[in-house]
Protein backbone atom coordinates (compact mmCIF):
# COMPACT_ATOMS: atom_id res chain seq x y z
CA UNK A 1 0.00 0.00 0.00
CA UNK A 2 1.56 3.71 -0.93
CA UNK A 3 0.85 6.62 1.00
CA UNK A 4 -2.09 8.90 -0.02
CA UNK A 5 -0.23 12.73 -0.55
CA UNK A 6 -2.76 13.46 2.23
CA UNK A 7 -1.00 11.31 4.93
CA UNK A 8 2.19 11.11 6.41
CA UNK A 9 4.29 8.12 7.55
CA UNK A 10 5.93 8.72 11.75
CA UNK A 11 8.58 6.51 12.32
CA UNK A 12 8.61 5.07 15.90
CA UNK A 13 11.92 7.10 16.65
CA UNK A 14 9.96 10.39 16.05
CA UNK A 15 7.18 8.80 18.22
CA UNK A 16 9.67 8.40 20.99
CA UNK A 17 11.14 11.48 20.41
CA UNK A 18 7.33 13.42 21.07
CA UNK A 19 6.23 11.46 24.15
CA UNK A 20 9.75 11.96 25.80
CA UNK A 21 9.54 15.88 24.76
CA UNK A 22 5.91 15.86 26.28
CA UNK A 23 4.41 17.14 22.48
CA UNK A 24 0.45 16.60 22.46
CA UNK A 25 -0.88 13.92 20.91
CA UNK A 26 -4.24 11.92 19.57
CA UNK A 27 -3.83 8.41 18.93
CA UNK A 28 -6.38 6.28 17.24
CA UNK A 29 -5.59 2.89 17.88
CA UNK A 30 -7.29 0.63 15.21
CA UNK A 31 -6.39 -2.38 16.70
CA UNK A 32 -8.98 -5.14 18.06
CA UNK A 33 -10.08 -4.22 21.85
CA UNK A 34 -8.75 -7.21 23.17
CA UNK A 35 -5.07 -6.00 21.75
CA UNK A 36 -5.53 -2.43 22.91
CA UNK A 37 -6.56 -3.13 26.55
CA UNK A 38 -3.68 -5.43 27.10
CA UNK A 39 -1.30 -3.19 25.61
CA UNK A 40 -0.98 0.48 23.83
CA UNK A 41 1.22 3.57 23.43
CA UNK A 42 1.03 5.68 26.58
CA UNK A 43 2.52 9.01 27.24
CA UNK A 44 2.02 12.05 29.94
CA UNK A 45 0.57 14.04 26.67
CA UNK A 46 -0.86 11.23 24.82
CA UNK A 47 -5.19 11.01 24.19
CA UNK A 48 -5.90 7.55 22.77
CA UNK A 49 -9.00 5.93 21.10
CA UNK A 50 -9.61 2.74 20.41
CA UNK A 51 -11.60 2.05 17.35
CA UNK A 52 -11.12 -1.05 15.66
CA UNK A 53 -10.45 -0.70 11.61
CA UNK A 54 -13.16 -3.35 11.10
CA UNK A 55 -15.54 -0.66 12.82
CA UNK A 56 -14.75 1.75 9.86
CA UNK A 57 -14.86 -0.33 6.75
CA UNK A 58 -17.88 1.92 6.21
CA UNK A 59 -16.83 5.12 6.76
CA UNK A 60 -15.03 6.70 9.24
CA UNK A 61 -17.81 9.31 10.51
CA UNK A 62 -17.90 7.35 14.44
CA UNK A 63 -14.13 8.03 14.46
CA UNK A 64 -14.46 12.03 13.32
CA UNK A 65 -16.69 12.83 15.97
CA UNK A 66 -14.44 11.80 18.63
CA UNK A 67 -10.94 12.96 17.27
CA UNK A 68 -10.34 16.70 18.03
CA UNK A 69 -9.96 18.61 14.50
CA UNK A 70 -6.83 21.08 16.22
CA UNK A 71 -4.55 17.95 17.84
CA UNK A 72 -2.42 16.34 15.67
CA UNK A 73 -3.40 12.85 15.02
CA UNK A 74 -1.43 9.12 15.03
CA UNK A 75 -3.22 6.44 13.75
CA UNK A 76 -1.84 2.97 14.48
CA UNK A 77 -2.42 -1.01 13.75
CA UNK A 78 -0.03 -4.23 14.67
CA UNK A 79 1.83 -4.04 11.73
CA UNK A 80 0.65 -0.94 9.55
CA UNK A 81 -1.52 -1.43 7.01
CA UNK A 82 -4.84 -0.94 8.61
CA UNK A 83 -4.07 2.54 10.02
CA UNK A 84 -3.15 3.77 6.38
CA UNK A 85 -6.30 2.26 5.39
CA UNK A 86 -8.04 4.25 8.03
CA UNK A 87 -6.21 7.47 7.93
CA UNK A 88 -6.21 7.79 4.24
CA UNK A 89 -10.29 7.94 4.83
CA UNK A 90 -9.99 10.66 7.31
CA UNK A 91 -7.94 12.40 5.16
CA UNK A 92 -10.02 12.27 2.66
CA UNK A 93 -13.03 13.47 4.87
CA UNK A 94 -10.63 16.52 4.85
CA UNK A 95 -8.09 16.34 7.69
CA UNK A 96 -4.78 17.65 7.92
CA UNK A 97 -2.05 16.71 10.18
CA UNK A 98 -2.98 13.21 9.76
CA UNK A 99 -0.05 10.29 10.52
CA UNK A 100 -0.06 6.55 10.41
CA UNK A 101 2.51 4.51 12.36
CA UNK A 102 5.24 3.19 10.16
CA UNK A 103 5.53 -0.67 11.04
CA UNK A 104 3.10 -0.40 13.21
CA UNK A 105 3.01 -1.71 16.93
CA UNK A 106 5.60 -4.09 15.48
CA UNK A 107 8.24 -1.74 14.88
CA UNK A 108 7.15 0.07 18.29
CA UNK A 109 8.12 -2.71 19.95
CA UNK A 110 10.99 -2.94 19.04
CA UNK A 111 12.42 0.70 18.56
CA UNK A 112 15.49 1.45 21.34
CA UNK A 113 16.17 5.19 22.07
CA UNK A 114 19.75 5.89 23.53
CA UNK A 115 19.57 8.08 26.98
CA UNK A 116 22.72 9.67 28.01
CA UNK A 117 22.86 9.07 31.71
CA UNK A 118 25.76 10.71 32.88
CA UNK A 119 29.62 10.73 32.61
CA UNK A 120 32.12 8.06 34.59
CA UNK A 121 35.43 9.43 36.58
CA UNK A 122 37.50 8.98 34.08
CA UNK A 123 35.52 10.46 31.17
CA UNK A 124 33.86 7.62 30.22
CA UNK A 125 29.95 7.43 30.28
CA UNK A 126 26.70 5.27 30.58
CA UNK A 127 23.73 4.98 28.32
CA UNK A 128 20.59 3.63 28.61
CA UNK A 129 18.73 2.25 25.82
CA UNK A 130 15.09 3.35 26.52
CA UNK A 131 12.41 0.29 24.74
CA UNK A 132 9.29 2.39 25.22
CA UNK A 133 7.35 -0.58 23.55
CA UNK A 134 8.21 -2.63 25.88
CA UNK A 135 9.05 -0.76 29.11
CA UNK A 136 12.45 -2.65 28.84
CA UNK A 137 15.80 -0.65 29.91
CA UNK A 138 19.48 -1.94 28.59
CA UNK A 139 22.57 -0.43 29.11
CA UNK A 140 25.83 0.39 27.53
CA UNK A 141 28.72 1.29 29.24
CA UNK A 142 31.42 3.00 27.63
CA UNK A 143 35.00 4.03 28.97
CA UNK A 144 38.38 4.46 26.84
CA UNK A 145 37.50 2.85 23.55
CA UNK A 146 35.87 -0.50 24.83
CA UNK A 147 32.38 -0.92 26.21
CA UNK A 148 29.98 -3.54 28.25
CA UNK A 149 26.34 -3.83 27.38
CA UNK A 150 24.02 -5.23 29.81
CA UNK A 151 20.57 -6.98 29.47
CA UNK A 152 20.81 -6.39 25.98
CA UNK A 153 17.42 -6.87 23.49
CA UNK A 154 17.25 -8.95 20.39
CA UNK A 155 17.95 -5.79 18.30
CA UNK A 156 21.44 -6.67 18.71
CA UNK A 157 21.97 -4.15 15.26
CA UNK A 158 21.19 -0.95 17.45
CA UNK A 159 23.93 -1.35 20.02
CA UNK A 160 26.35 -2.46 17.28
CA UNK A 161 25.83 0.62 15.12
CA UNK A 162 25.61 2.70 18.31
CA UNK A 163 29.51 1.28 19.05
CA UNK A 164 30.25 1.65 15.91
CA UNK A 165 29.27 5.19 14.95
CA UNK A 166 31.78 6.14 18.00
CA UNK A 167 34.27 3.80 17.52
CA UNK A 168 34.23 1.59 20.58
CA UNK A 169 34.74 -1.99 20.67
CA UNK A 170 32.25 -3.80 22.81
CA UNK A 171 34.21 -6.38 25.04
CA UNK A 172 31.75 -7.75 27.24
CA UNK A 173 28.15 -8.77 27.21
CA UNK A 174 26.26 -9.22 30.64
CA UNK A 175 22.56 -9.93 31.67
CA UNK A 176 21.62 -9.61 35.33
CA UNK A 177 19.61 -12.63 34.78
CA UNK A 178 17.83 -15.04 33.20
CA UNK A 179 14.65 -12.87 31.36
CA UNK A 180 11.15 -14.37 31.37
CA UNK A 181 9.54 -10.89 29.52
CA UNK A 182 11.67 -10.37 26.51
CA UNK A 183 14.40 -12.87 24.30
CA UNK A 184 17.69 -11.63 25.45
CA UNK A 185 20.15 -10.80 22.69
CA UNK A 186 23.19 -10.88 24.91
CA UNK A 187 24.77 -14.20 23.20
CA UNK A 188 23.96 -13.04 20.19
CA UNK A 189 25.13 -10.00 20.43
CA UNK A 190 28.76 -11.73 22.17
CA UNK A 191 28.80 -14.13 18.92
CA UNK A 192 28.51 -10.85 16.48
CA UNK A 193 31.43 -9.01 18.31
CA UNK A 194 33.53 -11.35 20.05
CA UNK A 195 32.61 -10.38 23.55
CA UNK A 196 32.74 -12.43 26.62
CA UNK A 197 28.97 -13.43 27.88
CA UNK A 198 28.72 -12.97 31.49
CA UNK A 199 25.38 -14.62 33.36
CA UNK A 200 24.78 -15.39 36.82
CA UNK A 201 25.71 -19.41 37.00
CA UNK A 202 22.68 -20.32 38.95
CA UNK A 203 20.29 -18.84 36.15
CA UNK A 204 22.28 -20.74 34.18
CA UNK A 205 22.36 -24.28 34.78
CA UNK A 206 20.27 -25.38 32.10
CA UNK A 207 21.62 -23.20 29.19
CA UNK A 208 23.28 -24.96 26.07
CA UNK A 209 26.35 -22.66 25.43
CA UNK A 210 29.83 -21.54 27.36
CA UNK A 211 29.42 -18.72 29.24
CA UNK A 212 31.13 -16.45 31.59
CA UNK A 213 30.39 -17.00 35.52
CA UNK A 214 29.09 -13.76 37.09
CA UNK A 215 30.38 -14.24 40.64
CA UNK A 216 30.94 -11.57 43.60
CA UNK A 217 34.73 -10.52 43.85
CA UNK A 218 34.97 -11.27 40.15
CA UNK A 219 34.63 -8.02 39.08
CA UNK A 220 35.09 -6.55 35.34
CA UNK A 221 36.98 -4.19 33.89
CA UNK A 222 35.95 -1.85 30.52
CA UNK A 223 38.85 0.54 29.08
CA UNK A 224 42.44 1.36 29.49
CA UNK A 225 41.02 3.33 32.65
CA UNK A 226 39.72 0.26 34.45
CA UNK A 227 36.00 1.22 34.92
CA UNK A 228 34.73 -1.50 37.86
CA UNK A 229 31.96 -3.52 37.12
CA UNK A 230 31.41 -5.07 40.61
CA UNK A 231 28.84 -8.33 40.67
CA UNK A 232 26.91 -8.42 43.83
CA UNK A 233 24.44 -11.66 44.40
CA UNK A 234 21.07 -10.44 44.54
CA UNK A 235 18.64 -13.38 44.25
CA UNK A 236 14.64 -12.98 44.36
CA UNK A 237 13.15 -12.24 40.99
CA UNK A 238 15.33 -15.26 39.76
CA UNK A 239 17.99 -17.11 42.09
CA UNK A 240 20.53 -16.04 40.64
CA UNK A 241 19.42 -12.42 39.99
CA UNK A 242 23.05 -9.99 39.90
CA UNK A 243 23.21 -6.34 39.87
CA UNK A 244 26.28 -4.60 38.96
CA UNK A 245 27.83 -1.61 41.23
CA UNK A 246 29.51 0.61 37.85
CA UNK A 247 32.14 3.00 38.61
CA UNK A 248 31.43 2.90 42.36
CA UNK A 249 28.39 5.55 41.33
CA UNK A 250 25.68 3.09 39.61
CA UNK A 251 23.50 0.11 40.77
CA UNK A 252 22.40 -1.94 38.03
CA UNK A 253 19.58 -3.38 39.85
CA UNK A 254 18.13 -5.64 37.30
CA UNK A 255 14.60 -7.09 37.91
CA UNK A 256 15.06 -6.59 41.48
CA UNK A 257 14.54 -3.49 42.27
CA UNK A 258 12.60 -0.42 39.34
CA UNK A 259 11.60 3.42 40.54
CA UNK A 260 8.32 2.68 41.97
CA UNK A 261 8.43 -1.18 42.09
CA UNK A 262 10.14 -4.19 42.85
CA UNK A 263 10.64 -7.26 41.08
CA UNK A 264 8.38 -10.12 41.46
CA UNK A 265 9.64 -13.71 42.34
CA UNK A 266 6.66 -15.69 40.63
CA UNK A 267 8.06 -15.84 36.69
CA UNK A 268 9.71 -19.45 37.29
CA UNK A 269 6.92 -20.76 39.21
CA UNK A 270 9.20 -20.20 42.17
CA UNK A 271 7.03 -17.44 44.35
CA UNK A 272 7.39 -19.08 47.73
CA UNK A 273 10.73 -20.47 47.54
CA UNK A 274 12.03 -16.96 46.37
CA UNK A 275 10.39 -14.40 48.21
CA UNK A 276 12.72 -14.71 51.29
CA UNK A 277 15.77 -14.02 49.13
CA UNK A 278 13.91 -10.89 47.48
CA UNK A 279 13.62 -9.79 50.81
CA UNK A 280 17.36 -10.39 51.82
CA UNK A 281 18.17 -8.99 48.52
CA UNK A 282 15.98 -5.33 49.42
CA UNK A 283 16.11 -5.23 53.14
CA UNK A 284 19.52 -6.31 54.25
CA UNK A 285 21.35 -6.73 51.03
CA UNK A 286 20.91 -3.36 49.02
CA UNK A 287 21.12 -1.25 52.31
CA UNK A 288 24.56 -2.34 52.87
CA UNK A 289 25.92 -0.46 49.43
CA UNK A 290 26.36 3.63 49.43
CA UNK A 291 22.82 4.75 49.99
CA UNK A 292 24.47 7.44 47.23
CA UNK A 293 24.47 5.17 44.36
CA UNK A 294 22.23 5.63 41.57
CA UNK A 295 19.36 3.07 40.43
CA UNK A 296 19.18 1.93 37.26
CA UNK A 297 17.03 -0.90 36.88
CA UNK A 298 15.99 -2.92 33.63
CA UNK A 299 12.32 -1.93 33.52
CA UNK A 300 9.98 0.56 34.25
CA UNK A 301 6.32 -0.09 34.37
CA UNK A 302 4.76 2.98 34.62
CA UNK A 303 4.72 6.42 32.34
CA UNK A 304 5.95 8.43 35.93
CA UNK A 305 9.32 6.30 36.17
CA UNK A 306 10.65 8.29 33.45
CA UNK A 307 12.28 11.48 34.54
CA UNK A 308 13.97 14.09 32.90
CA UNK A 309 14.93 13.36 29.00
CA UNK A 310 13.16 9.91 29.62
CA UNK A 311 16.17 8.93 32.03
CA UNK A 312 15.08 5.87 34.57
CA UNK A 313 16.81 6.51 37.83
CA UNK A 314 16.90 7.20 40.82
CA UNK A 315 18.95 7.46 43.91
CA UNK A 316 18.98 4.39 46.37
CA UNK A 317 18.26 6.47 49.51
CA UNK A 318 15.04 7.94 47.41
CA UNK A 319 13.94 4.59 46.91
CA UNK A 320 14.19 3.57 50.38
CA UNK A 321 12.14 6.56 51.53
CA UNK A 322 9.84 6.43 48.25
CA UNK A 323 9.49 2.90 46.63
CA UNK A 324 6.73 1.41 48.31
CA UNK A 325 8.03 -2.20 47.88
CA UNK A 326 11.18 -1.33 49.85
CA UNK A 327 8.59 0.13 53.00
CA UNK A 328 7.22 -3.30 53.99
CA UNK A 329 8.35 -3.54 57.11
CA UNK A 330 6.30 -6.49 57.80
CA UNK A 331 7.59 -9.91 57.04
CA UNK A 332 4.50 -11.30 56.66
CA UNK A 333 2.99 -7.93 54.33
CA UNK A 334 5.70 -7.98 52.35
CA UNK A 335 5.08 -12.33 51.25
CA UNK A 336 1.79 -11.49 50.61
CA UNK A 337 2.78 -8.04 48.43
CA UNK A 338 4.92 -10.00 46.67
CA UNK A 339 2.77 -13.30 45.82
CA UNK A 340 -0.73 -12.39 45.92
CA UNK A 341 -3.03 -10.43 42.97
CA UNK A 342 0.39 -10.02 41.16
CA UNK A 343 -0.63 -8.98 37.21
CA UNK A 344 -0.75 -11.35 34.61
CA UNK A 345 2.52 -13.08 33.93
CA UNK A 346 4.21 -11.45 30.38
CA UNK A 347 3.20 -13.29 27.30
CA UNK A 348 4.98 -16.30 26.67
CA UNK A 349 7.15 -16.10 29.52
CA UNK A 350 7.84 -19.84 29.50
CA UNK A 351 9.15 -20.13 26.14
CA UNK A 352 10.75 -16.57 26.36
CA UNK A 353 13.11 -18.35 29.21
CA UNK A 354 13.66 -21.57 27.10
CA UNK A 355 14.70 -19.55 24.31
CA UNK A 356 17.17 -17.56 26.64
CA UNK A 357 18.77 -21.05 27.73
CA UNK A 358 19.15 -21.38 24.01
CA UNK A 359 16.57 -24.96 24.74
CA UNK A 360 14.45 -23.66 22.05
CA UNK A 361 15.45 -21.73 18.38
CA UNK A 362 12.60 -19.68 17.40
CA UNK A 363 12.45 -17.62 14.17
CA UNK A 364 12.48 -14.16 14.35
CA UNK A 365 8.89 -13.90 13.52
CA UNK A 366 8.35 -16.38 16.42
CA UNK A 367 10.41 -14.28 18.86
CA UNK A 368 8.33 -10.97 18.07
CA UNK A 369 5.41 -12.67 18.53
CA UNK A 370 6.56 -14.38 21.51
CA UNK A 371 7.36 -10.91 22.89
CA UNK A 372 3.99 -9.47 22.29
CA UNK A 373 2.55 -7.39 25.61
CA UNK A 374 3.79 -5.25 28.10
CA UNK A 375 6.78 -6.82 30.30
CA UNK A 376 5.17 -7.14 33.42
CA UNK A 377 7.85 -7.87 35.74
CA UNK A 378 7.29 -5.63 38.52
CA UNK A 379 4.47 -6.77 41.36
CA UNK A 380 2.73 -3.81 40.85
CA UNK A 381 2.45 -3.04 36.80
CA UNK A 382 -1.29 -3.82 36.73
CA UNK B 1 -13.67 -20.11 20.88
CA UNK B 2 -14.05 -22.96 18.27
CA UNK B 3 -10.16 -23.30 17.34
CA UNK B 4 -8.94 -26.04 16.80
CA UNK B 5 -5.54 -27.80 15.08
CA UNK B 6 -5.88 -29.15 11.40
CA UNK B 7 -6.96 -32.89 10.77
CA UNK B 8 -8.00 -34.42 7.41
CA UNK B 9 -11.72 -34.56 8.09
CA UNK B 10 -11.84 -31.32 9.62
CA UNK B 11 -10.47 -30.05 5.85
CA UNK B 12 -13.66 -31.15 4.44
CA UNK B 13 -16.21 -29.11 6.20
CA UNK B 14 -18.60 -27.66 3.51
CA UNK B 15 -19.19 -23.87 2.33
CA UNK B 16 -21.61 -22.60 0.05
CA UNK B 17 -18.39 -20.09 -1.03
CA UNK B 18 -14.66 -19.78 -0.49
CA UNK B 19 -12.75 -16.37 -0.16
CA UNK B 20 -9.04 -16.89 -0.97
CA UNK B 21 -7.54 -13.90 1.14
CA UNK B 22 -4.10 -15.73 1.80
CA UNK B 23 -0.97 -13.94 1.41
CA UNK B 24 -2.75 -10.69 2.16
CA UNK B 25 -2.40 -8.30 5.06
CA UNK B 26 -4.92 -6.79 7.39
CA UNK B 27 -6.62 -5.39 6.77
CA UNK B 28 -8.11 -6.61 3.50
CA UNK B 29 -8.53 -9.81 4.53
CA UNK B 30 -12.10 -8.92 6.60
CA UNK B 31 -12.25 -5.72 3.95
CA UNK B 32 -12.88 -8.74 1.48
CA UNK B 33 -14.83 -10.67 3.56
CA UNK B 34 -16.96 -8.00 4.52
CA UNK B 35 -17.75 -7.79 0.37
CA UNK B 36 -18.52 -11.24 0.19
CA UNK B 37 -20.82 -11.31 2.88
CA UNK B 38 -22.69 -8.41 1.41
CA UNK B 39 -23.09 -10.50 -1.43
CA UNK B 40 -24.30 -13.71 0.22
CA UNK B 41 -27.40 -15.04 0.98
CA UNK B 42 -28.68 -15.03 4.64
CA UNK B 43 -28.40 -18.52 6.44
CA UNK B 44 -25.01 -19.60 3.85
CA UNK B 45 -21.66 -20.46 4.99
CA UNK B 46 -18.84 -18.68 3.90
CA UNK B 47 -15.52 -20.24 4.11
CA UNK B 48 -12.64 -17.72 4.67
CA UNK B 49 -8.84 -18.65 3.32
CA UNK B 50 -6.31 -16.10 5.17
CA UNK B 51 -2.45 -16.29 6.16
CA UNK B 52 -2.56 -13.23 8.65
CA UNK B 53 -2.70 -14.76 11.73
CA UNK B 54 -4.28 -10.84 13.32
CA UNK B 55 -7.17 -12.40 10.95
CA UNK B 56 -8.49 -14.99 13.84
CA UNK B 57 -8.97 -12.15 16.31
CA UNK B 58 -10.22 -9.64 14.56
CA UNK B 59 -12.91 -12.14 12.26
CA UNK B 60 -14.51 -12.52 15.21
CA UNK B 61 -14.63 -9.73 16.82
CA UNK B 62 -16.25 -8.20 13.09
CA UNK B 63 -18.49 -11.06 13.40
CA UNK B 64 -19.62 -10.62 16.67
CA UNK B 65 -20.23 -6.30 16.46
CA UNK B 66 -22.17 -7.35 12.72
CA UNK B 67 -24.40 -10.16 14.13
CA UNK B 68 -22.76 -12.81 11.91
CA UNK B 69 -22.61 -16.32 13.37
CA UNK B 70 -18.68 -16.85 13.46
CA UNK B 71 -18.79 -21.11 13.58
CA UNK B 72 -14.75 -21.14 14.07
CA UNK B 73 -11.60 -21.51 12.43
CA UNK B 74 -9.18 -24.46 11.30
CA UNK B 75 -5.74 -24.42 11.00
CA UNK B 76 -3.80 -26.36 8.10
CA UNK B 77 -0.92 -25.78 7.85
CA UNK B 78 0.04 -21.65 7.13
CA UNK B 79 -3.79 -21.18 6.12
CA UNK B 80 -6.40 -20.32 8.80
CA UNK B 81 -9.70 -21.48 7.17
CA UNK B 82 -12.58 -18.98 9.10
CA UNK B 83 -15.82 -20.25 8.67
CA UNK B 84 -18.75 -17.54 8.98
CA UNK B 85 -22.64 -17.99 9.03
CA UNK B 86 -24.34 -15.05 7.39
CA UNK B 87 -27.12 -13.33 9.77
CA UNK B 88 -30.58 -13.19 8.66
CA UNK B 89 -32.94 -10.40 10.38
CA UNK B 90 -36.11 -12.38 10.08
CA UNK B 91 -34.29 -15.94 11.29
CA UNK B 92 -35.39 -15.00 14.97
CA UNK B 93 -38.78 -13.39 14.54
CA UNK B 94 -40.38 -15.82 12.18
CA UNK B 95 -43.48 -17.30 13.52
CA UNK B 96 -42.87 -20.79 14.13
CA UNK B 97 -45.60 -23.04 13.54
CA UNK B 98 -45.24 -27.14 14.34
CA UNK B 99 -46.45 -27.48 17.39
CA UNK B 100 -44.51 -30.37 19.21
CA UNK B 101 -41.41 -28.74 20.87
CA UNK B 102 -38.98 -30.01 23.57
CA UNK B 103 -36.79 -27.61 25.44
CA UNK B 104 -32.87 -28.01 25.44
CA UNK B 105 -33.25 -29.23 29.29
CA UNK B 106 -35.62 -31.89 28.36
CA UNK B 107 -33.52 -33.21 25.79
CA UNK B 108 -30.74 -33.05 28.17
CA UNK B 109 -32.49 -35.12 30.56
CA UNK B 110 -33.54 -37.46 28.03
CA UNK B 111 -29.90 -38.03 26.44
CA UNK B 112 -28.81 -38.29 30.13
CA UNK B 113 -31.45 -41.24 31.02
CA UNK B 114 -29.65 -42.46 27.57
CA UNK B 115 -33.53 -42.80 25.77
CA UNK B 116 -34.05 -44.38 22.44
CA UNK B 117 -34.12 -41.23 19.88
CA UNK B 118 -32.40 -40.19 16.92
CA UNK B 119 -30.88 -36.79 16.98
CA UNK B 120 -31.20 -34.66 13.70
CA UNK B 121 -29.13 -31.56 13.25
CA UNK B 122 -30.36 -29.62 10.28
CA UNK B 123 -28.01 -26.67 10.16
CA UNK B 124 -25.20 -26.05 7.46
CA UNK B 125 -22.13 -29.08 7.59
CA UNK B 126 -19.76 -26.26 8.87
CA UNK B 127 -22.45 -25.19 11.80
CA UNK B 128 -22.22 -28.60 12.33
CA UNK B 129 -18.72 -29.75 12.76
CA UNK B 130 -17.87 -27.61 15.28
CA UNK B 131 -20.41 -28.03 17.95
CA UNK B 132 -23.06 -30.23 17.91
CA UNK B 133 -25.01 -32.66 20.51
CA UNK B 134 -22.80 -36.32 20.53
CA UNK B 135 -24.66 -38.83 18.25
CA UNK B 136 -26.52 -35.93 16.32
CA UNK B 137 -26.74 -36.70 12.64
CA UNK B 138 -26.68 -34.22 10.18
CA UNK B 139 -28.85 -33.11 7.11
CA UNK B 140 -28.58 -29.56 5.98
CA UNK B 141 -32.38 -28.22 5.87
CA UNK B 142 -31.81 -27.87 2.21
CA UNK B 143 -31.25 -31.56 1.63
CA UNK B 144 -33.75 -33.08 3.84
CA UNK B 145 -36.48 -33.47 1.22
CA UNK B 146 -34.24 -35.60 -1.02
CA UNK B 147 -32.79 -37.35 1.76
CA UNK B 148 -35.88 -38.63 3.86
CA UNK B 149 -34.88 -42.11 3.74
CA UNK B 150 -31.94 -41.87 5.42
CA UNK B 151 -34.51 -41.51 8.34
CA UNK B 152 -37.14 -44.11 9.64
CA UNK B 153 -40.75 -42.32 10.02
CA UNK B 154 -41.78 -44.22 13.24
CA UNK B 155 -38.49 -43.46 15.27
CA UNK B 156 -38.74 -40.57 17.83
CA UNK B 157 -36.72 -37.56 16.00
CA UNK B 158 -35.32 -34.59 18.05
CA UNK B 159 -35.00 -31.81 15.46
CA UNK B 160 -32.38 -28.95 15.91
CA UNK B 161 -31.16 -25.93 14.69
CA UNK B 162 -29.24 -23.01 16.19
CA UNK B 163 -32.43 -20.78 17.37
CA UNK B 164 -35.41 -23.31 16.39
CA UNK B 165 -36.19 -21.88 12.81
CA UNK B 166 -34.60 -24.41 10.46
CA UNK B 167 -35.60 -27.13 12.67
CA UNK B 168 -39.32 -25.88 12.65
CA UNK B 169 -39.28 -25.82 9.04
CA UNK B 170 -37.49 -29.33 8.79
CA UNK B 171 -40.34 -30.78 11.72
CA UNK B 172 -43.23 -29.41 9.28
CA UNK B 173 -41.66 -31.11 6.31
CA UNK B 174 -41.68 -34.45 7.75
CA UNK B 175 -44.83 -34.05 9.51
CA UNK B 176 -46.09 -33.95 6.01
CA UNK B 177 -44.45 -36.86 5.23
CA UNK B 178 -46.02 -39.20 7.70
CA UNK B 179 -43.47 -38.81 10.19
CA UNK B 180 -45.21 -39.30 13.55
CA UNK B 181 -43.11 -38.54 16.30
CA UNK B 182 -41.05 -35.25 15.69
CA UNK B 183 -40.08 -33.03 18.07
CA UNK B 184 -38.87 -29.27 17.74
CA UNK B 185 -35.94 -28.93 19.97
CA UNK B 186 -35.95 -25.20 21.09
CA UNK B 187 -34.81 -23.12 21.34
CA UNK B 188 -31.95 -24.98 20.29
CA UNK B 189 -28.01 -24.71 19.47
CA UNK B 190 -27.54 -21.20 20.87
CA UNK B 191 -28.48 -21.79 24.68
CA UNK B 192 -27.30 -25.26 24.62
CA UNK B 193 -25.84 -26.76 27.49
CA UNK B 194 -25.55 -30.03 27.68
CA UNK B 195 -22.38 -31.81 26.01
CA UNK B 196 -21.22 -30.84 22.55
CA UNK B 197 -18.36 -32.84 20.14
CA UNK B 198 -16.66 -31.54 17.41
CA UNK B 199 -14.91 -32.90 13.81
Amino acid sequence: MNASAGIKGMTSKELTRRILAKEDLFILDVRNENDYNDWRIEGERIVSLNIPYFELLDGVDNALEQIPANMKLLVVCAKEGSSMFVAEQIADAGRTNVHYLEGGMKSWSEHLEPVFIGELQDGGAVYQFLRLGKGCLSYMIVSGGEAAVIDAARMTDRYMAFAQARGITIKHVLDTHLHADHISGGRQLAERTGAAYWLPPKDAEEVTFAYEKLEDGRDITVGRAVIRIQPVYSPGHTIGSTSFVVDAQYLLTGDILFIESIGRPDLAGRAEDWVGDLRDTLYDKYKELSPELLVLPAHYGKMSELGEGGKVMARLSDLYRHNPGLNLQEEEAFRRAVTENLPPQPNAYEEIRQANMGKIKPTEEEQREMETGPNRCAVHDQ
Amino acid sequence: MNYQKGEAEMAAIKADQTLDCKGLACPMPIVKTKKAMDLLEAGKVIEVLATDKGSLADIQAWAKNTGHQYLGTVMEGEVLQHYLRKASSDEAIESKRYSDTIANEELKQKLERGDRMTILDVREPAEYAFNRIPGAISIPLGELEARLSELHPEDEIQVVCRTGTRSDMACQLLAEKGFARVNNVVPGMSEWTGPTENN
